[in-house]
């Protein structure tokens, strides 16, 4: 089949970006979108034009690199598939479809499709992690996790960071990356010890970067290749109400934290 | 450079020897460790684990990773699971067992006294681990939950679905990333090591390309670590991930660190099969599944029905026939032969005749399909995203592909490589796992490595060694990084005429074809002939567009194509020297009178280390004798 691709073409961050037409010839159902992509990069090269950037690295959609939008929509039309398992089946001989990066202000454009995702590592830096320092641990065995704990932390946990939710929010908010990190540690026994502080943590950093608000708009759910779902972000509101309410140190002091007990705002 | 490799292994018996050897180490001094700094190259289990703990202990620790952040490293595809003689299920595993397990997995090509020490610490790990909050499957006690593998007779791994790749990675990114705030460890994301600086004889430093900027740094240490995993995509296609190289153990090579077994790659037997010329690699779906999927091709030749329309009559469960001990569960070197020789008579199913079913119904009838769903139900999905068909309803098709290497750097009881103050972690050293690698293993070795072996011998290390103030304006510093740009700007000036992919999709068909899953003398000669033939033409006919200070995907992938044309004649070398069969390594000549796998014990027990001598010269070849005191040599059986 043939396809017409309009590509959004940016040299680097500083420098504006526009939009590029190609046709691309000889696709087949059986092929994944990126190798679709690297057969129109390879056709450019061989014209002397300059292949379209865009990240990847495993292509069974585990390692979280890829992603740009199809139409608009993170990942394309497929549901819980990220773009490298996104087969060319799905689309037929004709189409035209734009492609442009993941737009949000937290997620400056690098070039071409590429943007940098920085911001979600420093989100982790502030207390997405249990301390266990190598060489502390119990006996595995030493620590029960009920079935639910262990099966609800591993849904939370299977997020690949791959900023798909905050592409689709039209705050572009990093609450379903967030909550389900929190998510993930705070359900289990392991993860009790830092739970209150890891949260308000979490949020305060993920404040300091450009992302918005959660205005529970629920498209990140609805775009994630994981199927991370929103309900994760309600645990992680509850355990912002638990953290800052909770009483457990007085006065709640957290640089960045936006929440305080609603009787002392002004 | 030594003719004799002194692998530094400890007296005593082997129960004792790691135990013997952390207490003969010298420590540095709390007080002291933030003196120094050491450098880790790769952020994947291995990598992140030991850039994490020697953070934790006090180094100065920077972290290197071509990728926009650490979570990404490849350790995240692995799918299985994790071994661990933790004996939870009182099946009768032991540290010995899973150490004679993965020596004789390993087809009696691996060191007896790494191999235990990988045993000892397993434990250790799932530990560490779980403490970390990684979700491994539980029990409705709350338990861990273990299944087994291939090789092995006893259900000693720990999984987290199908993806506990991903989340021990997690775990140890999440490490990491506590350390990066507590500014022990400094991350550099986006940069590619492209050489390694001796000075004096020791690893001093390596230098870098930002590949945001092109800009070309040098970075300083007393120590360097390569946690750079493997070279499978050498055959381009390959269940790798796409940026998956072997820079910087190449060129750490070419400055004199020898490379242990170079010829020895596993060859996965559960991968999803090639559909057209464009792929750009392959999808392996994990051997887990070979717990309850049976193994099936026709009888006959060119037996065209669906395969829900062949009856049981005319199905040959070919491992199940041949090896009815350990069935469909028979390590990966095997399953992968005998799939291709199945293949070979004209039996194989899809297009093109490359493939194999691997059938689920009988398991779905025993344990109905919600059971099979909570087991494998992810995998399933992969497989029908990417094939659009239903394995619930039909069986799955499969074929080898090139996976894991067991060859890497060379390096001593320490994993310190040949040059001092360079060691070698995880999948980018030669390894454990001799000539074959028992799922499940990987993980436990780059965990192995990275928290536990890596944090006791690099302190050693330091304490021992003289190490006077070098910076980078030293002479060696400057001369690597002038080296660097010269290669960098040959490959935007060889101005040719094909793109680097075709360059890297004929080097992998060559070595598919002549030093794959079956090698003959014949073949790698002509693999020989032609590789210097390819890398020339690469080199005069290139064309790499664009410039080298701006993000440049062609020219870091030129690049690594150029060092794996160098790696392939090693290879093939290898290959060549080993005329026997053993593990991975399959020689056509060297066959029982059943087709199995003959080693040669007297002409071959012994890792092959190669030294490169410069360029245009035959590697110098070195070796270190293996010896088997705890393990009987035998000829392997899964009958």
């Amino acid at each position: 089949m043939r396809l017409t691709l309009k590509i959004w073409r940016q040299k680097d961050t500083t420098t504006a970006g526009r939009f590029v037409s190609y046709q691309v010839d000889g696709v087949t159902p059986e092929m994944s979108f990126l190798e679709m992509l690297d057969v129109l990069n390879e056709a450019l090269i061989e014209r002397g034009e300059e292949p379209v950037a865009f990240e990847h690295d495993c292509r069974e959609g585990i390692c979280g690199s890829c992603g740009f939008l199809i139409n608009g929509v993170p990942h394309g039309p497929r549901r819980h598939t990220t773009v490298c398992q996104l087969h060319m089946r799905f689309f037929k001989d004709g189409d035209a479809l734009t492609l442009e990066p993941w737009r949000a202000r937290a997620f400056p454009v690098v070039r071409d499709l590429v943007v940098d995702r920085s911001a979600f590592d420093r989100i982790i830096q502030a207390g997405g992690y249990i301390s266990a320092p190598t060489g502390s641990a119990p006996d595995a065995a030493a620590i029960l996790v009920p079935k639910e704990a262990a099966d609800t932390a591993f849904d939370a946990a299977a997020c690949i960071g791959c900023g798909a939710c905050v592409a689709a929010c039209p705050n572009a908010a990093a609450m379903l990356f967030t909550a389900a990190k929190v998510t993930h540690l705070n359900v289990l026994p392991q993860g009790q010890p830092e739970r209150d502080d890891r949260t308000l943590n979490m949020v305060a950093a993920m404040r300091r970067e450009a992302f918005g608000s959660c205005s529970n708009h629920g498209e990140c759910e609805a775009v994630c290749p994981k199927g991370i779902p929103l309900e994760f972000i309600a645990r992680l509101n509850r355990d912002v109400v638990r953290a800052a309410f909770g009483g457990r140190r007085e006065p709640l002091v957290v640089h960045g934290a936006p929440l305080r007990p609603a009787h002392e705002d002004t | 450079m030594q003719n004799t490799l002194d692998a530094r292994i400890p007296s005593g018996p082997i129960e004792q020897k790691w135990d013997r050897c952390r207490f003969e180490m010298k420590l540095v001094n709390p007080a002291n460790r933030r003196k120094h700094t050491v450098l880790i190259v790769g952020s994947g289990l291995a990598g992140a684990a030991a850039a994490a703990t020697l953070g934790e202990q006090g180094y100065q620790v920077q972290c290197f990773s071509f990728h926009d952040t650490p979570r990404r490293a490849h350790s995240i595809a692995a799918q299985g699971g994790i071994n661990a003689a933790k004996n939870y299920r009182n099946d009768g595993d032991s540290v010995f067992r899973l150490f004679y397990d993965t020596v004789k997995g390993g087809d009696f090509r691996a060191r007896e006294a790494n191999a235990y020490r990988l045993a000892q610490v397993s434990v250790n790990i799932i530990d560490q681990c779980a403490a970390q909050g990684v979700p491994f499957a539980r029990d409705y006690g709350g338990l861990l939950e273990t299944r087994s593998f291939g090789g092995v007779q006893v259900e000693r791994t720990f999984y987290a679905r199908g993806q506990t790749g991903q989340q021990l990675l997690l775990g140890a990114y999440q490490a990491l990333e506590r350390q990066i705030a507590a500014g022990t460890v400094t991350m550099h994301p986006r940069s590619e090591m492209l050489d390694l600086v001796v000075v004096d004889g020791k690893a001093r430093g390596i230098v870098t390309r930002d590949l945001r900027t092109g800009a070309i740094h040098s970075h300083v240490a007393d120590v360097v670590v390569l946690a750079t995993g493997g070279y499978s995509n050498v055959f381009y296609l390959s269940t790798n991930a796409k940026a998956s190289n072997c820079t910087a153990i190449w060129r750490a090579h070419r400055r004199g660190a020898l490379f242990g077994n170079p010829c020895y790659t596993q060859i996965h037997p559960t991968c999803i099969p090639q559909a057209g010329e464009y792929q750009s690699k392959l999808t392996l779906m994990s051997e887990s599944l070979r717990n309850d999927g049976r193994i099936w091709v026709p009888k006959e030749k060119g037996d065209s029905r669906r395969p829900n329309d062949i009856p049981e009559s005319a199905r040959d469960y070919y491992l199940e026939r041949r090896y009815p001990s350990f069935g469909n569960l028979v390590p990966r070197d095997v399953a992968s032969r005998a799939a291709k020789e199945v293949c070979d008579e004209g039996r194989g199913v899809g297009p093109g005749g490359h493939g194999v079913y691997l059938d689920f119904r009988s398991a779905i009838e025993r344990l109905g399909p919600d059971n099979v769903r909570d087991k494998y139900g992810n995998l399933f999905e992969i497989y029908e995203r990417i094939t659009g068909d239903d394995a619930y309803q039909v069986p799955m098709r499969i074929y080898p592909a090139p996976h894991y290497t067991m060859g890497g750097l060379w390096v001593d009881y320490h994993l310190m490589s040949t040059i001092p103050g360079l060691f070698v972690g995880g999948e980018a050293n030669f390894s454990d796992q001799g000539a074959n690698r028992l799922g499940a293993s990987a993980l436990m070795q780059g965990l192995s490595d990275g928290y536990f072996i890596l944090p006791a011998t690099v302190p050693d290390y330091l304490a021992r060694t003289e190490l006077p103030r070098v910076d980078t304006s030293h002479p060696a510093f400057r001369e690597v990084e002038e080296d660097v740009r010269q290669r960098t700007h040959a490959l935007l000036q060889a101005d040719g005429r094909r793109t680097v992919d075709s360059f890297h999709r004929e080097l992998g068909r060559l070595m598919w074809d002549n030093c794959g899953m079956a090698r003959s003398d014949a073949s790698l000669r002509r693999a020989l002939a032609k590789i210097p033939e390819l890398r020339d033409e690469f080199h005069k006919d290139v064309r790499v567009l664009g410039t080298e200070e701006e993000l440049n995907q062609s020219l870091e992938k030129a690049g690594r194509v150029a060092d794996f044309l160098e790696l392939a004649e090693l290879m093939c070398t290898d290959a060549l020297l080993r005329a026997e069969s053993c593990g991975g390594h399959f020689r056509v000549e060297s066959q029982t009178s059943e087709g199995e796998a003959k080693r040669d014990d007297a002409g071959f027990c012994y890792v092959a280390a190669w030294e490169y001598p410069g360029p245009g010269q035959a590697a110098v070849l070195h070796k270190e004798p293996l010896t088997f005191e705890h393990v009987h040599l035998a000829q392997r059986s899964y009958k």
